[in-house]
């Protein structure tokens, strides 16, 4: 396929997402807020932090509350990552590969943008914002849904799952590292009397809550963070999320298993053998935050050789076809 | 009879829809009772559902107001324009007739030039115009077809009578809106379709498709894809959407390159060699190192891949020169020459203003006139007397004056028209119509076509960037 197209395709795909893990973000620190008795800003702030633009935050509102925090990264289209930026780009996006995507697809994005969009104009968001931020991650899962039965299993169905997968992977870990630092801020802590609605909020936010419970039963700090990176069933762990990207890698090349033909099968690769052949205790005992910040880092590079690889080819100078004989008219 | 068709009144103009109040056309008859079938409000709920699917489909385009983006659908009428079987012969004869003579034409012009020697056509008129391009003169075409996609626009008078406007050669556009439209109104009106015999449309991109694919005959397997400037052209809709219904690649120029002597495609997995390109961006902007070298669009080196046979290009590079409208006079003259036939179609009775007994003519008749610059579309750059203010016909007698080879006029015809819903009654609207025609190993006519229609009152400007919108155009079967 084009490689403009690939490119859209994998952008559209991770802004949807990343437009849901922001919805799951706001939502799950609304409810948060009716059990808790901290200081608004202390509870909104860490939201900020969690989407990587604190700077930005802080040059256009100052103060972090409920009010400025749910605006930045719901409506401002000043901001990237906002959800009204993230549907429209990728809207944008959807726009321009109508003809590789089912018309369905095309449609939803198209729904879910109008929503948006409406939704900004009006004020009935802060009056009901969990009825809001419920719809926006039905209308993500209504675009995963028609696209899982409308798009044929070849190559633009794999670039979609590889930006989605990975954005994911990367959502994961930023929350678990911020919600992490703030409720447990130095190792020490572990095994101290823990917050227990606060870490349920945690689960909740990557919607792991009750699948959770089905596996460990009493929440401690440790199992949840073992939950959310290791765990190889749960689908919005980290690792379950680059096993899944990995696969979409090699269907694309089509570079057997255990193999990598280019930069980012090599880099993927290693990434998810750490994974494979980490455990949680090794983890803790490294820093969390070191762990999780190292993991951000390998994400990053992994997108940039996907890039490198598949959207960005050179010109070709030399000869990339056997010469022909002059076809006439 | 119900008051929306009671309260409707035709005026004195050639409707579409009636003879006279309350009396429908023949061929519009069936459609007349299933209008006058409908309760009261039924018809605004009708217009009002389309209106939502196609914002749904986002068959839409951008108003930026503001520095914020609003999207409006295209605008559009709910009621169809119906044309009997009849009468439509004689339109689809006389585009065939009328697509091979300008056909024979462009060959001739960058061939041998026979029409110019045989002084048919003045020789200065042709070599003088922005569309005419030498870079194309001794270039052999595939089938010598030149103008694979035509456009003609066409209007009628107070007598009905089907005359042609102007015809587009270069990148047409508008088939998505009566793909769409005819979509809408299948949902909308199903029971008409069952019971009117209406021709179908549908098979305009499998047609598009087979005339593209015949242009390779190196290969049975021939990649197509369409040329898109990109998602920022006001075309790109259609433009993704007729890649879609073909299932070929739609690509950017950026997404091409020349290597080795062939046209390819940055792909996934490299280069792949691109055999057909239906483009849908000018020539001036096709290949910067033969057209404009300060376009920043374009495939360079292209060209040369294109002359050297191994690239078809459509339309052809230079189709312009037969859609320029001082060429476009010519027209009857040219079925004469190279068919030696009496056109079906008619000319708008058309004066050239380079030629000086024609321009005192225009001079003197200023305010009865439609002046119209020959290389511009879009309805961009014209005057209509009638309603033009004293400052307007002075500035462009002045226009005129300063240069007379940009300028033509032709009369003011009392264009038809036909009802359009405007709250919640009828009232007429010009309208007019454009055909689609593929010219592949025969020429085939879309049945029907795009009708524009004026929106604004007493407006006879019909074009989407002046406030116009469309209606589905049914041509019954015999």
């Amino acid at each position: 396929m084009l490689s403009r197209v690939a490119d859209s395709i994998y952008w559209m795909s991770r802004s949807l997402e990343r437009a849901e893990n922001v919805a799951r973000f706001i939502d799950v620190n609304l409810n948060l807020m009716l059990d808790s008795e901290v200081l608004e800003g202390a509870q909104w702030r860490p939201l900020i932090i969690t989407s990587g633009d604190l700077a930005l935050f802080e040059a256009r509102y100052g103060e972090a509350t409920k009010e400025s925090v749910i605006r930045f990264l719901t409506f401002d289209t000043a901001n990237p990552n906002s959800i009204l930026s993230c549907v429209s780009s990728a809207r944008e996006n959807a726009r321009s590969v109508r003809e590789i995507i089912s018309s369905e697809m095309w449609e939803q994005a198209n729904r879910f943008y109008h929503l948006i969009r409406e939704a900004a104009e009006g004020e009935a968001i802060l009056r009901n914002p969990h009825a809001f931020y419920t719809s926006v991650k039905m209308e993500s899962h209504l675009f995963d849904g028609i696209t899982g039965t409308t798009l044929t299993r070849s190559e633009p169905w794999h670039f979609l799952r590889l930006g989605k997968m990975l954005e994911r992977a990367d959502k994961t870990s930023r929350i678990l590292d911020v919600k992490y630092f703030f409720l447990l801020p130095s190792p020490d802590w572990v095994g101290s009397a823990i917050d227990g609605v606060q870490w349920a909020a945690l689960l909740r936010s990557a919607s792991a809550f009750e699948m959770y419970r089905k596996r460990h039963r009493r929440i401690t700090p440790e199992k949840v963070a073992n939950f959310l990176i290791l765990d190889r069933f749960f689908p919005r762990s980290i690792s379950f999320c680059l096993f899944v990207a990995q696969e979409s890698l090699r269907a694309i090349t089509g570079t057997p298993e255990n193999q990598y033909r280019n930069v980012a099968e090599q880099r993927l690769g290693q990434l998810v053998a750490r994974l494979n052949y980490s455990d949680i205790e090794e983890i803790m005992k490294e820093g969390l935050h070191e762990f999780i910040d190292a993991l951000q880092l390998q994400l990053n590079r992994i997108d940039d050789a996907i890039h490198e690889t598949f959207f960005a080819i050179p010109k070709v100078s030399g000869s990339a076809f056997p010469p022909q004989k002059n076809l006439g008219q | 009879m119900n008051t929306l068709l009671r309260n409707y009144d035709p005026g004195n103009f050639y409707d579409e829809l009636v003879i006279s109040p309350g009396i429908p056309r023949p061929s519009a008859k069936l459609f007349f009772e299933l209008l006058d079938s409908l309760p009261t409000g039924e018809l605004e709920r009708l217009q009002k559902a389309a209106e939502t699917a196609l914002y749904r489909m986002g068959v839409t385009f951008t108003v930026y107001n503001d520095g914020r983006g609003l999207e409006k659908i295209m605008p559009f009428d709910i009621i169809p324009r119906v044309v009997g079987a009849k009468e439509w012969r004689v339109v689809e004869e006389g585009l065939k007739q009328r697509i091979t003579a300008l056909n024979l034409f462009i060959d001739d012009v960058y061939g041998k030039q026979m029409i110019l020697r045989d002084r048919v056509i003045p020789e200065d008129l042709v070599l003088s115009s922005t569309a005419y391009r030498p870079e194309c003169r001794g270039i052999r075409v595939p089938g010598g077809i030149w103008c694979h996609v035509t456009g003609s626009d066409l209007i009628r008078d107070r007598s009905g009578e089907f005359f042609v406007l102007e015809d587009n050669l270069r990148c047409p556009s508008g088939i998505s809106y009566v793909l769409e439209n005819r979509h809408v109104l299948k949902r909308t009106f199903a029971d008409s379709f069952a019971t009117s015999r209406i021709c179908s449309v549908d098979d305009y991109p499998l047609r598009l498709l087979e005339s593209l694919e015949s242009l390779a005959p190196h290969t049975d397997s021939p990649t197509v894809v369409l040329l898109s400037p990109g998602v920022y052209n006001s075309a790109y809709f259609e433009h993704s959407f007729l890649a879609q219904q073909m299932g070929i690649e739609l690509v950017e120029p950026a997404d091409l390159h020349v290597v080795d002597g062939l046209l390819t495609m940055r792909t996934t997995r490299g280069p792949r060699r691109v055999d057909v390109v239906y483009r849908r961006i000018d020539d001036d902007f096709l290949d910067p190192t033969v057209f404009r070298a300060d376009s920043l669009l374009g495939v360079p080196g292209i060209m040369e891949v294109y002359r050297a046979g191994r690239v078809a290009l459509a339309n052809a590079p230079g189709t312009g020169i037969a859609d320029d409208k001082a060429i476009y006079a010519w027209v009857p003259k040219m079925i004469d020459y190279y068919l030696k036939e009496d056109p079906i179609l008619k000319n708008v009775p058309t004066w050239i203003c380079s030629d000086p007994r024609e321009r005192e003519h225009v001079l003197s008749n200023l305010s009865t006139m439609v002046v119209k610059t020959t290389n511009d579309s879009g309805g961009y750059g014209m005057m209509i007397g009638p309603s033009a203010s004293r400052a307007e016909q002075e500035m462009f007698r002045e226009r005129i004056l300063a240069n007379p080879r940009h300028y033509i006029a032709q009369e003011t015809l009392s264009l038809s028209r036909a009802p359009v819903l405007i709250g919640d009654h009828l009232e007429g609207r010009h309208v007019d119509l454009r055909p689609y025609i593929i010219y592949g190993k025969e020429i085939y006519v879309t049945p029907g076509g795009l009708t524009r229609v004026a929106l604004k009152k007493d407006s006879l400007v019909v074009n989407s960037s002046q406030g116009g919108g469309s209606k589905d155009t049914w041509v019954l079967k015999d």
